[in-house]
Protein backbone atom coordinates (compact mmCIF):
# COMPACT_ATOMS: atom_id res chain seq x y z
CA UNK A 1 0.00 0.00 0.00
CA UNK A 2 1.22 3.60 -0.80
CA UNK A 3 0.86 6.24 1.15
CA UNK A 4 -1.20 9.07 0.46
CA UNK A 5 0.90 12.23 -0.88
CA UNK A 6 -1.64 14.58 0.88
CA UNK A 7 -1.91 12.76 4.03
CA UNK A 8 0.06 12.67 7.02
CA UNK A 9 2.04 9.44 7.03
CA UNK A 10 2.49 9.83 10.81
CA UNK A 11 -0.71 11.69 12.94
CA UNK A 12 -1.07 12.71 16.82
CA UNK A 13 -4.05 14.13 18.07
CA UNK A 14 -3.87 15.28 22.10
CA UNK A 15 -2.79 11.83 22.94
CA UNK A 16 -2.78 10.92 26.38
CA UNK A 17 -1.16 8.45 27.90
CA UNK A 18 -0.60 7.49 32.18
CA UNK A 19 0.95 5.00 33.89
CA UNK A 20 -0.59 4.69 37.40
CA UNK A 21 0.20 8.28 38.57
CA UNK A 22 2.61 9.10 35.88
CA UNK A 23 1.34 10.80 32.71
CA UNK A 24 3.51 9.48 30.06
CA UNK A 25 1.80 11.57 27.41
CA UNK A 26 -0.63 14.80 28.23
CA UNK A 27 -2.24 15.91 24.92
CA UNK A 28 0.57 15.21 22.69
CA UNK A 29 0.21 16.35 18.71
CA UNK A 30 2.13 15.14 15.60
CA UNK A 31 2.10 15.27 12.18
CA UNK A 32 4.85 14.14 9.69
CA UNK A 33 4.33 14.20 5.93
CA UNK A 34 5.18 10.86 3.85
CA UNK A 35 9.03 10.84 2.42
CA UNK A 36 9.89 13.16 5.13
CA UNK A 37 12.21 12.76 8.50
CA UNK A 38 11.01 13.78 11.97
CA UNK A 39 13.88 13.52 14.89
CA UNK A 40 11.81 13.57 18.00
CA UNK A 41 13.80 15.23 20.67
CA UNK A 42 13.33 14.92 24.21
CA UNK A 43 15.06 14.09 27.53
CA UNK A 44 14.37 10.65 29.33
CA UNK A 45 10.93 10.57 30.35
CA UNK A 46 9.61 12.96 28.00
CA UNK A 47 7.32 10.50 26.38
CA UNK A 48 9.27 9.87 23.59
CA UNK A 49 9.20 6.02 23.78
CA UNK A 50 5.45 5.88 25.09
CA UNK A 51 4.55 8.00 21.32
CA UNK A 52 6.76 5.16 19.39
CA UNK A 53 4.67 2.78 21.10
CA UNK A 54 1.27 3.61 20.57
CA UNK A 55 2.28 4.85 17.13
CA UNK A 56 3.96 0.92 16.39
CA UNK A 57 0.53 -0.52 18.01
CA UNK A 58 2.28 -1.61 20.70
CA UNK A 59 0.53 0.93 23.51
CA UNK A 60 -3.16 2.18 23.70
CA UNK A 61 -3.17 5.84 24.52
CA UNK A 62 -6.12 6.53 27.05
CA UNK A 63 -7.77 9.12 24.86
CA UNK A 64 -6.64 10.98 21.66
CA UNK A 65 -6.20 9.86 18.29
CA UNK A 66 -3.28 8.48 16.47
CA UNK A 67 -2.82 7.50 12.64
CA UNK A 68 0.04 5.93 10.88
CA UNK A 69 -0.45 5.36 7.18
CA UNK A 70 -4.05 6.31 7.03
CA UNK A 71 -5.16 3.47 9.68
CA UNK A 72 -5.83 4.07 12.68
CA UNK A 73 -3.16 2.65 15.64
CA UNK A 74 -6.12 0.94 17.70
CA UNK A 75 -9.11 -0.10 15.10
CA UNK A 76 -6.84 -1.04 12.59
CA UNK A 77 -3.89 -1.97 14.39
CA UNK A 78 -3.52 -5.56 12.87
CA UNK A 79 -3.44 -3.89 9.42
CA UNK A 80 -1.21 -1.50 10.31
CA UNK A 81 1.66 -3.75 11.36
CA UNK A 82 2.34 -4.83 7.67
CA UNK A 83 2.76 -0.81 6.90
CA UNK A 84 5.57 -0.73 9.94
CA UNK A 85 9.09 -1.03 11.10
CA UNK A 86 10.57 -0.53 14.42
CA UNK A 87 13.81 -0.67 15.59
CA UNK A 88 14.60 0.07 19.15
CA UNK A 89 17.51 1.10 21.79
CA UNK A 90 16.76 -2.17 22.86
CA UNK A 91 17.75 -4.20 19.75
CA UNK A 92 15.22 -6.96 19.57
CA UNK A 93 17.07 -9.83 18.56
CA UNK A 94 17.02 -13.36 19.25
CA UNK A 95 20.88 -13.81 21.06
CA UNK A 96 21.02 -17.65 20.39
CA UNK A 97 19.85 -17.25 16.79
CA UNK A 98 22.46 -16.37 14.25
CA UNK A 99 22.25 -13.39 12.30
CA UNK A 100 20.87 -15.29 9.33
CA UNK A 101 18.62 -16.90 11.53
CA UNK A 102 16.94 -14.08 13.29
CA UNK A 103 15.99 -12.55 9.81
CA UNK A 104 14.77 -15.52 8.35
CA UNK A 105 12.38 -15.81 11.43
CA UNK A 106 11.52 -12.05 11.13
CA UNK A 107 10.57 -12.85 7.59
CA UNK A 108 8.15 -16.07 8.19
CA UNK A 109 6.65 -13.83 10.99
CA UNK A 110 5.97 -11.26 8.04
CA UNK A 111 4.40 -13.99 6.23
CA UNK A 112 6.77 -14.48 3.48
CA UNK A 113 7.63 -17.74 2.25
CA UNK A 114 10.68 -19.97 3.40
CA UNK A 115 12.98 -19.23 0.42
CA UNK A 116 12.20 -15.54 0.18
CA UNK A 117 12.51 -14.62 3.89
CA UNK A 118 15.73 -16.51 3.37
CA UNK A 119 16.75 -14.59 0.44
CA UNK A 120 15.72 -11.52 1.77
CA UNK A 121 18.13 -12.14 5.21
CA UNK A 122 20.81 -12.83 2.85
CA UNK A 123 20.22 -9.62 1.14
CA UNK A 124 19.76 -7.43 4.50
CA UNK A 125 23.01 -8.76 5.67
CA UNK A 126 25.04 -7.77 3.16
CA UNK A 127 23.28 -4.62 2.85
CA UNK A 128 24.13 -3.97 6.58
CA UNK A 129 27.84 -5.53 6.24
CA UNK A 130 26.76 -8.21 8.49
CA UNK A 131 27.56 -10.88 5.50
CA UNK A 132 30.60 -12.45 7.28
CA UNK A 133 28.23 -12.69 10.92
CA UNK A 134 25.61 -14.44 9.48
CA UNK A 135 26.05 -17.36 10.93
CA UNK A 136 27.01 -16.82 14.27
CA UNK A 137 24.72 -16.14 17.02
CA UNK A 138 23.88 -12.52 17.69
CA UNK A 139 25.07 -13.19 21.28
CA UNK A 140 29.16 -12.80 20.10
CA UNK A 141 27.78 -9.17 18.33
CA UNK A 142 28.66 -6.06 18.95
CA UNK A 143 26.47 -3.22 20.31
CA UNK A 144 26.58 -1.86 16.57
CA UNK A 145 25.98 -4.70 14.94
CA UNK A 146 23.12 -6.15 17.15
CA UNK A 147 22.00 -2.73 16.30
CA UNK A 148 22.19 -3.33 12.35
CA UNK A 149 20.57 -6.36 12.63
CA UNK A 150 17.75 -4.95 14.96
CA UNK A 151 17.12 -2.20 12.10
CA UNK A 152 17.75 -5.09 9.31
CA UNK A 153 14.96 -6.85 10.65
CA UNK A 154 12.64 -3.94 10.42
CA UNK A 155 13.49 -3.49 6.95
CA UNK A 156 12.34 -6.83 5.80
CA UNK A 157 9.55 -6.08 3.67
CA UNK A 158 10.72 -2.39 3.45
CA UNK A 159 7.91 -0.76 5.15
CA UNK A 160 6.74 2.39 4.20
CA UNK A 161 6.60 4.01 7.92
CA UNK A 162 9.43 2.89 10.12
CA UNK A 163 10.39 3.35 13.64
CA UNK A 164 13.64 4.84 14.81
CA UNK A 165 13.43 4.62 19.05
CA UNK A 166 17.23 6.28 20.02
CA UNK A 167 18.62 4.19 17.40
CA UNK A 168 22.38 5.57 18.52
CA UNK A 169 22.22 5.42 22.21
CA UNK A 170 24.74 3.47 23.40
CA UNK A 171 26.76 3.21 20.42
CA UNK A 172 30.68 4.33 20.25
CA UNK A 173 31.35 7.22 17.74
CA UNK A 174 32.08 4.79 15.05
CA UNK A 175 29.15 2.50 15.32
CA UNK A 176 26.69 6.22 15.66
CA UNK A 177 28.17 7.16 12.26
CA UNK A 178 27.61 4.13 10.24
CA UNK A 179 24.23 4.18 11.69
CA UNK A 180 23.93 7.74 10.22
CA UNK A 181 24.45 6.44 6.82
CA UNK A 182 22.42 3.55 7.13
CA UNK A 183 19.38 5.96 8.13
CA UNK A 184 20.44 8.47 5.13
CA UNK A 185 20.00 5.63 2.90
CA UNK A 186 16.63 5.09 3.95
CA UNK A 187 16.05 8.70 3.76
CA UNK A 188 17.05 8.98 0.18
CA UNK A 189 15.15 5.66 -0.66
CA UNK A 190 11.99 7.79 0.59
CA UNK A 191 11.03 6.06 3.39
CA UNK A 192 8.76 7.91 5.93
CA UNK A 193 10.98 7.75 9.51
CA UNK A 194 9.87 9.11 12.80
CA UNK A 195 13.65 8.85 15.21
CA UNK A 196 13.54 9.97 18.51
CA UNK A 197 17.01 10.94 20.13
CA UNK A 198 17.90 12.85 22.96
CA UNK A 199 20.77 14.51 20.45
CA UNK A 200 20.76 17.54 19.12
CA UNK A 201 22.79 17.24 16.37
CA UNK A 202 21.68 13.58 15.66
CA UNK A 203 18.15 15.35 14.51
CA UNK A 204 20.01 18.06 13.29
CA UNK A 205 21.95 15.96 10.58
CA UNK A 206 19.17 13.07 9.82
CA UNK A 207 15.77 14.76 10.22
CA UNK A 208 13.90 16.95 8.20
CA UNK A 209 11.62 18.44 10.87
CA UNK A 210 12.07 18.28 14.57
CA UNK A 211 9.90 18.30 17.36
CA UNK A 212 10.35 18.76 21.10
CA UNK A 213 8.58 17.11 23.69
CA UNK A 214 8.54 17.53 27.14
CA UNK A 215 6.47 16.40 29.88
CA UNK A 216 4.61 14.73 27.17
CA UNK A 217 4.02 17.44 25.28
CA UNK A 218 5.08 18.90 21.75
CA UNK A 219 6.83 22.05 22.78
CA UNK A 220 8.40 22.87 19.21
CA UNK A 221 8.45 21.84 15.57
CA UNK A 222 10.36 22.99 13.32
CA UNK A 223 13.59 23.09 10.97
CA UNK A 224 16.68 22.61 12.88
CA UNK A 225 17.46 25.77 11.94
CA UNK A 226 13.93 27.44 13.10
CA UNK A 227 14.49 26.18 16.74
CA UNK A 228 18.49 27.07 16.93
CA UNK A 229 16.97 30.87 15.52
CA UNK A 230 14.47 30.27 18.64
CA UNK A 231 17.61 29.44 21.05
CA UNK A 232 19.14 32.48 19.41
CA UNK A 233 22.09 31.08 17.30
CA UNK A 234 25.38 30.71 18.95
CA UNK A 235 25.74 31.99 22.75
CA UNK A 236 28.47 33.81 24.56
CA UNK A 237 29.38 31.82 27.95
CA UNK A 238 31.42 32.97 30.08
CA UNK A 239 32.75 32.24 34.17
CA UNK A 240 34.01 35.04 36.33
CA UNK A 241 36.98 34.50 38.73
CA UNK A 242 34.81 35.78 41.96
CA UNK A 243 31.48 34.99 42.51
CA UNK A 244 31.07 38.77 44.04
CA UNK A 245 31.32 40.23 40.29
CA UNK A 246 27.55 38.15 39.21
CA UNK A 247 25.30 40.75 39.27
CA UNK A 248 27.86 43.68 37.66
CA UNK A 249 28.39 41.18 34.71
CA UNK A 250 25.31 40.16 33.82
CA UNK A 251 24.58 43.86 33.92
CA UNK A 252 28.02 44.73 31.49
CA UNK A 253 27.01 41.89 29.90
CA UNK A 254 23.25 42.62 28.22
CA UNK A 255 24.03 45.67 25.77
CA UNK A 256 25.98 42.83 24.23
CA UNK A 257 24.19 40.08 23.95
CA UNK A 258 20.05 38.80 22.54
CA UNK A 259 18.09 38.34 25.08
CA UNK A 260 18.27 37.58 28.57
CA UNK A 261 21.55 36.93 30.47
CA UNK A 262 21.53 33.09 32.05
CA UNK A 263 23.14 33.39 35.76
CA UNK A 264 24.84 29.92 37.01
CA UNK A 265 25.53 31.47 40.69
CA UNK A 266 27.10 27.86 41.78
CA UNK A 267 29.82 27.69 38.89
CA UNK A 268 29.93 31.79 38.33
CA UNK A 269 29.22 31.34 34.57
CA UNK A 270 27.12 33.63 32.86
CA UNK A 271 25.09 32.80 29.50
CA UNK A 272 23.15 34.48 26.67
CA UNK A 273 22.66 34.00 22.96
CA UNK A 274 25.05 36.20 20.69
CA UNK A 275 23.71 35.83 17.08
CA UNK A 276 27.46 36.60 15.59
CA UNK A 277 29.13 35.57 18.92
CA UNK A 278 33.12 35.61 17.59
CA UNK A 279 32.57 39.33 16.45
CA UNK A 280 31.11 40.65 19.84
CA UNK A 281 33.51 38.86 22.58
CA UNK A 282 36.48 41.68 21.97
CA UNK A 283 33.69 44.46 23.33
CA UNK A 284 32.55 42.20 26.23
CA UNK A 285 36.14 41.62 27.53
CA UNK A 286 36.78 45.37 27.07
CA UNK A 287 33.96 46.58 28.79
CA UNK A 288 34.66 43.93 31.37
CA UNK A 289 37.91 45.01 32.03
CA UNK A 290 37.04 48.47 32.11
CA UNK A 291 34.50 47.31 35.05
CA UNK A 292 37.57 45.57 36.95
CA UNK A 293 35.57 42.40 36.56
CA UNK A 294 38.03 39.34 36.04
CA UNK A 295 37.11 36.34 33.51
CA UNK A 296 38.33 32.97 34.01
CA UNK A 297 36.93 31.15 30.92
CA UNK A 298 35.45 32.57 27.60
CA UNK A 299 33.55 30.80 24.76
CA UNK A 300 31.42 30.84 22.13
CA UNK A 301 29.48 27.82 21.41
CA UNK A 302 26.64 26.15 19.34
CA UNK A 303 23.23 26.04 21.12
CA UNK A 304 22.76 22.55 22.59
CA UNK A 305 19.80 20.64 23.31
CA UNK A 306 19.89 21.98 26.68
CA UNK A 307 19.65 25.73 25.59
CA UNK A 308 16.31 24.54 23.58
CA UNK A 309 14.99 23.33 26.35
CA UNK A 310 15.66 26.05 28.65
CA UNK A 311 14.51 28.70 26.27
CA UNK A 312 11.31 26.90 25.67
CA UNK A 313 10.37 25.39 28.81
CA UNK A 314 12.60 27.60 31.21
CA UNK A 315 14.32 24.54 33.01
CA UNK A 316 17.21 21.69 31.34
CA UNK A 317 17.13 18.96 29.92
CA UNK A 318 18.29 17.20 32.58
CA UNK A 319 16.07 18.00 35.60
CA UNK A 320 13.26 15.94 33.79
CA UNK A 321 14.92 13.24 32.76
CA UNK A 322 15.50 10.02 35.15
CA UNK A 323 19.10 10.23 36.30
CA UNK A 324 20.31 9.06 32.83
CA UNK A 325 22.59 11.57 30.05
CA UNK A 326 19.93 14.07 28.86
CA UNK A 327 22.28 15.86 26.08
CA UNK B 1 6.70 -6.22 -1.11
CA UNK B 2 3.82 -8.62 -0.84
CA UNK B 3 3.44 -10.92 1.59
CA UNK B 4 1.27 -14.28 1.82
CA UNK B 5 -1.53 -12.88 3.80
CA UNK B 6 -4.47 -13.36 1.14
CA UNK B 7 -3.33 -16.61 0.14
CA UNK B 8 -4.17 -18.78 3.11
CA UNK B 9 -6.96 -18.98 6.18
CA UNK B 10 -6.91 -17.57 9.96
CA UNK B 11 -5.77 -20.95 10.80
CA UNK B 12 -2.72 -21.53 8.73
CA UNK B 13 -1.04 -18.22 9.99
CA UNK B 14 -1.68 -19.15 13.61
CA UNK B 15 -0.08 -22.60 12.96
CA UNK B 16 2.63 -21.32 10.44
CA UNK B 17 3.38 -18.33 13.15
CA UNK B 18 3.37 -21.04 15.92
CA UNK B 19 5.81 -23.57 13.65
CA UNK B 20 8.00 -20.59 13.18
CA UNK B 21 8.54 -19.62 16.96
CA UNK B 22 8.62 -23.12 17.86
CA UNK B 23 11.69 -23.63 15.45
CA UNK B 24 13.02 -20.63 16.75
CA UNK B 25 12.96 -22.39 20.11
CA UNK B 26 13.78 -25.63 19.33
CA UNK B 27 17.00 -24.23 17.64
CA UNK B 28 17.93 -22.84 21.38
CA UNK B 29 17.84 -26.12 23.11
CA UNK B 30 21.79 -27.26 21.61
CA UNK B 31 22.88 -23.37 21.87
CA UNK B 32 22.13 -23.72 25.47
CA UNK B 33 23.84 -26.62 26.65
CA UNK B 34 23.85 -25.70 30.33
CA UNK B 35 20.50 -25.73 30.75
CA UNK B 36 19.88 -29.32 28.91
CA UNK B 37 22.24 -30.47 31.36
CA UNK B 38 21.03 -29.42 34.46
CA UNK B 39 17.42 -29.91 33.88
CA UNK B 40 17.98 -33.25 32.71
CA UNK B 41 20.68 -33.57 35.53
CA UNK B 42 18.14 -32.50 38.16
CA UNK B 43 15.83 -34.99 37.66
CA UNK B 44 18.45 -38.28 37.09
CA UNK B 45 19.44 -37.15 41.07
CA UNK B 46 15.88 -36.99 42.34
CA UNK B 47 15.97 -40.85 40.77
CA UNK B 48 19.13 -41.75 42.64
CA UNK B 49 18.89 -40.04 45.88
CA UNK B 50 15.53 -41.02 46.74
CA UNK B 51 16.17 -44.74 44.85
CA UNK B 52 19.00 -45.43 47.19
CA UNK B 53 18.47 -42.96 50.48
CA UNK B 54 14.72 -42.76 50.86
CA UNK B 55 14.17 -46.38 49.58
CA UNK B 56 15.11 -48.37 52.26
CA UNK B 57 13.20 -46.18 54.75
CA UNK B 58 9.52 -46.29 52.98
CA UNK B 59 6.63 -48.58 53.54
CA UNK B 60 5.20 -49.49 50.39
CA UNK B 61 1.90 -51.79 50.04
CA UNK B 62 3.63 -55.45 50.01
CA UNK B 63 4.78 -56.60 46.78
CA UNK B 64 5.86 -53.00 45.35
CA UNK B 65 9.46 -52.33 44.83
CA UNK B 66 10.41 -48.67 45.74
CA UNK B 67 12.28 -47.91 42.50
CA UNK B 68 8.64 -48.73 40.85
CA UNK B 69 6.44 -46.90 42.84
CA UNK B 70 9.11 -44.00 42.94
CA UNK B 71 9.30 -44.04 39.17
CA UNK B 72 6.02 -42.22 38.21
CA UNK B 73 6.23 -39.25 40.95
CA UNK B 74 9.87 -38.51 39.62
CA UNK B 75 8.81 -38.37 35.95
CA UNK B 76 5.54 -36.14 37.00
CA UNK B 77 8.10 -33.72 38.95
CA UNK B 78 10.21 -33.50 36.24
CA UNK B 79 7.83 -32.33 34.18
CA UNK B 80 6.21 -30.15 36.28
CA UNK B 81 9.26 -28.58 36.85
CA UNK B 82 9.37 -28.34 32.96
CA UNK B 83 7.12 -25.44 33.24
CA UNK B 84 9.67 -23.54 35.09
CA UNK B 85 11.50 -23.24 31.85
CA UNK B 86 8.57 -22.10 29.69
CA UNK B 87 7.67 -19.40 32.38
CA UNK B 88 12.04 -18.20 32.59
CA UNK B 89 11.78 -18.29 28.62
CA UNK B 90 8.94 -15.81 28.36
CA UNK B 91 10.07 -13.71 30.61
CA UNK B 92 12.99 -13.47 28.91
CA UNK B 93 11.72 -12.42 25.79
CA UNK B 94 9.69 -9.83 27.73
CA UNK B 95 12.98 -8.45 29.48
CA UNK B 96 14.97 -7.92 26.11
CA UNK B 97 12.15 -6.56 23.78
CA UNK B 98 11.37 -9.41 21.45
CA UNK B 99 8.39 -9.52 22.47
CA UNK B 100 7.67 -5.84 21.20
CA UNK B 101 9.61 -7.09 17.92
CA UNK B 102 6.69 -9.68 17.60
CA UNK B 103 3.99 -7.63 19.33
CA UNK B 104 5.01 -4.96 16.11
CA UNK B 105 4.53 -7.66 13.26
CA UNK B 106 1.47 -8.41 11.59
CA UNK B 107 1.23 -12.11 13.12
CA UNK B 108 -0.27 -14.59 15.40
CA UNK B 109 -0.52 -13.58 19.37
CA UNK B 110 -0.97 -16.87 20.10
CA UNK B 111 1.82 -18.47 17.97
CA UNK B 112 4.81 -16.92 20.43
CA UNK B 113 2.85 -18.63 23.55
CA UNK B 114 2.30 -21.56 20.88
CA UNK B 115 5.72 -21.60 20.07
CA UNK B 116 7.03 -21.91 24.13
CA UNK B 117 4.55 -24.27 25.16
CA UNK B 118 5.48 -26.87 21.89
CA UNK B 119 9.41 -26.56 22.13
CA UNK B 120 8.78 -27.35 25.73
CA UNK B 121 7.02 -30.22 25.27
CA UNK B 122 9.79 -31.37 22.93
CA UNK B 123 12.64 -31.00 25.48
CA UNK B 124 10.23 -32.46 28.05
CA UNK B 125 9.97 -35.48 25.93
CA UNK B 126 13.62 -35.95 25.61
CA UNK B 127 14.13 -35.22 29.31
CA UNK B 128 11.21 -38.51 30.58
CA UNK B 129 13.41 -40.57 28.02
CA UNK B 130 16.54 -39.68 29.51
CA UNK B 131 15.17 -40.43 33.14
CA UNK B 132 13.17 -43.44 31.53
CA UNK B 133 16.49 -45.15 30.76
CA UNK B 134 18.59 -44.15 34.12
CA UNK B 135 15.16 -45.88 35.80
CA UNK B 136 15.98 -48.86 33.91
CA UNK B 137 19.41 -49.11 34.89
CA UNK B 138 18.36 -48.66 38.71
CA UNK B 139 16.18 -51.26 38.99
CA UNK B 140 12.51 -49.79 37.30
CA UNK B 141 10.92 -52.64 35.98
CA UNK B 142 7.62 -51.96 34.28
CA UNK B 143 4.80 -54.45 34.65
CA UNK B 144 2.06 -52.44 32.44
CA UNK B 145 2.04 -53.87 28.81
CA UNK B 146 2.46 -51.82 25.53
CA UNK B 147 -1.13 -49.86 25.52
CA UNK B 148 -0.90 -48.67 29.33
CA UNK B 149 2.82 -47.56 29.09
CA UNK B 150 1.54 -45.82 25.80
CA UNK B 151 -1.11 -44.62 28.19
CA UNK B 152 1.58 -43.47 30.70
CA UNK B 153 3.55 -41.34 28.29
CA UNK B 154 0.74 -39.96 26.56
CA UNK B 155 -0.82 -39.02 30.03
CA UNK B 156 3.11 -37.19 31.05
CA UNK B 157 2.90 -35.27 27.30
CA UNK B 158 -0.43 -33.88 28.11
CA UNK B 159 0.67 -33.03 31.51
CA UNK B 160 3.73 -31.30 30.29
CA UNK B 161 1.73 -29.22 27.42
CA UNK B 162 -0.99 -28.16 29.92
CA UNK B 163 1.87 -27.11 32.87
CA UNK B 164 3.39 -25.29 30.37
CA UNK B 165 1.04 -23.01 29.59
CA UNK B 166 0.89 -22.77 33.83
CA UNK B 167 4.19 -21.37 33.30
CA UNK B 168 3.99 -19.35 30.85
CA UNK B 169 1.10 -17.41 32.86
CA UNK B 170 3.57 -16.76 35.82
CA UNK B 171 6.65 -15.58 33.77
CA UNK B 172 4.72 -12.88 31.95
CA UNK B 173 2.55 -12.05 34.78
CA UNK B 174 5.86 -11.83 37.26
CA UNK B 175 8.21 -10.32 34.23
CA UNK B 176 11.21 -10.87 35.93
CA UNK B 177 12.97 -14.29 35.24
CA UNK B 178 15.03 -14.74 38.59
CA UNK B 179 11.30 -13.77 40.35
CA UNK B 180 9.92 -16.57 37.97
CA UNK B 181 12.49 -19.12 39.19
CA UNK B 182 11.37 -18.82 42.83
CA UNK B 183 7.57 -18.12 41.97
CA UNK B 184 8.12 -21.51 40.21
CA UNK B 185 9.12 -23.17 43.77
CA UNK B 186 6.71 -21.33 45.76
CA UNK B 187 3.96 -23.42 43.54
CA UNK B 188 5.47 -26.42 42.52
CA UNK B 189 7.16 -27.66 45.67
CA UNK B 190 3.86 -27.73 47.82
CA UNK B 191 2.57 -29.13 44.89
CA UNK B 192 4.57 -31.84 44.20
CA UNK B 193 5.74 -32.83 47.81
CA UNK B 194 2.13 -32.71 49.00
CA UNK B 195 1.24 -35.47 46.81
CA UNK B 196 2.15 -39.27 46.29
CA UNK B 197 4.97 -39.01 44.31
CA UNK B 198 7.54 -40.04 46.95
CA UNK B 199 5.57 -41.13 49.55
CA UNK B 200 1.98 -42.68 49.76
CA UNK B 201 -0.62 -40.10 51.04
CA UNK B 202 -1.70 -42.60 53.55
CA UNK B 203 1.16 -41.83 56.37
CA UNK B 204 0.09 -37.75 56.11
CA UNK B 205 -1.62 -35.85 58.63
CA UNK B 206 -5.37 -35.53 57.67
CA UNK B 207 -5.95 -32.40 56.15
CA UNK B 208 -2.61 -32.60 54.28
CA UNK B 209 -3.96 -36.22 53.35
CA UNK B 210 -6.97 -34.87 51.99
CA UNK B 211 -5.49 -32.13 49.89
CA UNK B 212 -2.77 -34.21 48.81
CA UNK B 213 -5.27 -36.90 47.72
CA UNK B 214 -7.19 -34.30 45.57
CA UNK B 215 -4.86 -32.13 43.85
CA UNK B 216 -4.39 -32.75 40.02
CA UNK B 217 -0.68 -33.71 40.64
CA UNK B 218 -1.75 -36.99 42.56
CA UNK B 219 -4.01 -38.32 40.21
CA UNK B 220 -1.44 -37.82 37.35
CA UNK B 221 1.24 -39.65 39.45
CA UNK B 222 -1.49 -42.21 40.33
CA UNK B 223 -2.46 -43.17 36.79
CA UNK B 224 1.03 -42.80 35.57
CA UNK B 225 1.83 -45.19 38.84
CA UNK B 226 -1.15 -47.40 38.03
CA UNK B 227 -0.08 -48.00 34.23
CA UNK B 228 3.25 -48.78 34.56
CA UNK B 229 2.83 -51.12 37.74
CA UNK B 230 -0.01 -52.98 35.36
CA UNK B 231 -2.89 -52.83 38.22
CA UNK B 232 -6.24 -51.17 37.01
CA UNK B 233 -5.95 -47.53 37.13
CA UNK B 234 -10.22 -46.77 37.86
CA UNK B 235 -10.91 -43.03 38.08
CA UNK B 236 -7.22 -41.95 38.48
CA UNK B 237 -6.96 -41.92 34.81
CA UNK B 238 -10.05 -39.52 33.70
CA UNK B 239 -9.73 -37.40 36.40
CA UNK B 240 -5.75 -36.83 35.69
CA UNK B 241 -6.97 -35.89 32.30
CA UNK B 242 -9.94 -33.83 33.09
CA UNK B 243 -7.42 -32.03 35.33
CA UNK B 244 -4.63 -31.56 32.26
CA UNK B 245 -7.26 -30.55 29.75
CA UNK B 246 -9.30 -27.80 32.26
CA UNK B 247 -5.61 -26.51 33.21
CA UNK B 248 -5.16 -25.91 29.36
CA UNK B 249 -8.98 -24.87 28.93
CA UNK B 250 -8.13 -21.88 31.99
CA UNK B 251 -4.84 -20.95 31.23
CA UNK B 252 -4.36 -21.12 27.36
CA UNK B 253 -7.39 -17.40 27.27
CA UNK B 254 -5.20 -16.72 30.47
CA UNK B 255 -2.18 -16.87 29.43
CA UNK B 256 -2.99 -14.98 26.01
CA UNK B 257 -4.66 -12.30 28.21
CA UNK B 258 -1.56 -11.63 30.73
CA UNK B 259 0.43 -11.95 27.24
CA UNK B 260 -1.39 -8.88 25.81
CA UNK B 261 -1.00 -6.78 29.31
CA UNK B 262 1.82 -7.48 30.36
CA UNK B 263 2.79 -6.44 26.55
CA UNK B 264 1.40 -3.53 27.35
CA UNK B 265 3.06 -1.86 30.13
Amino acid sequence: MALEPNRPAISAVALVKNFGKTRALDGFDLEVAPGTVLGLLGPNGAGKTTAVRIFTTLLEPDSGHAEVAGLDCVRDAHRLRTQIGLAGQYAAVDELLTGRENLEMVGRLYRLTRARARERAIELLEQFGLADAANRTARTYSGGMRRRLDLAASLIVTPPVLFLDEPTTGLDPRSRLSMWDLIEKLRDGGTTLLLTTQYLEEADFLADRIAVIDHGRTIAVGTADELKRQVGGERIELTLARGSDLDAAAAALVPHVDGSVRIEAETRRLSAAAEGGARRLADVVRDFDAGGISIEDLAVRRPTLDDVFLTLTGHGAEETGEAEEAA
Amino acid sequence: MNTDVQRHGWLYWQLSDAIVLTERALRHIPRNPELLIFSTIQPVMFVLLFRYVFGGAIKLPPGVSYVNYLMAGVFVQTVAFGSFTTGVGMAQDLQTGLIDRFRSLPMSRAAVLLGRTLSDLVRNTFTVGVMLAVGLLVGFNPQGGAAEIAGAIALLLLMSFAFSWVGATVGLAVRNVEAVQSAGFIWLFPLTFASSAFVPTSGMPAGLRAFANNQPITHIINAVRDWSLGVPVGSNGWLAAVWCVGIIVVFVPLSVRVYRRAALK
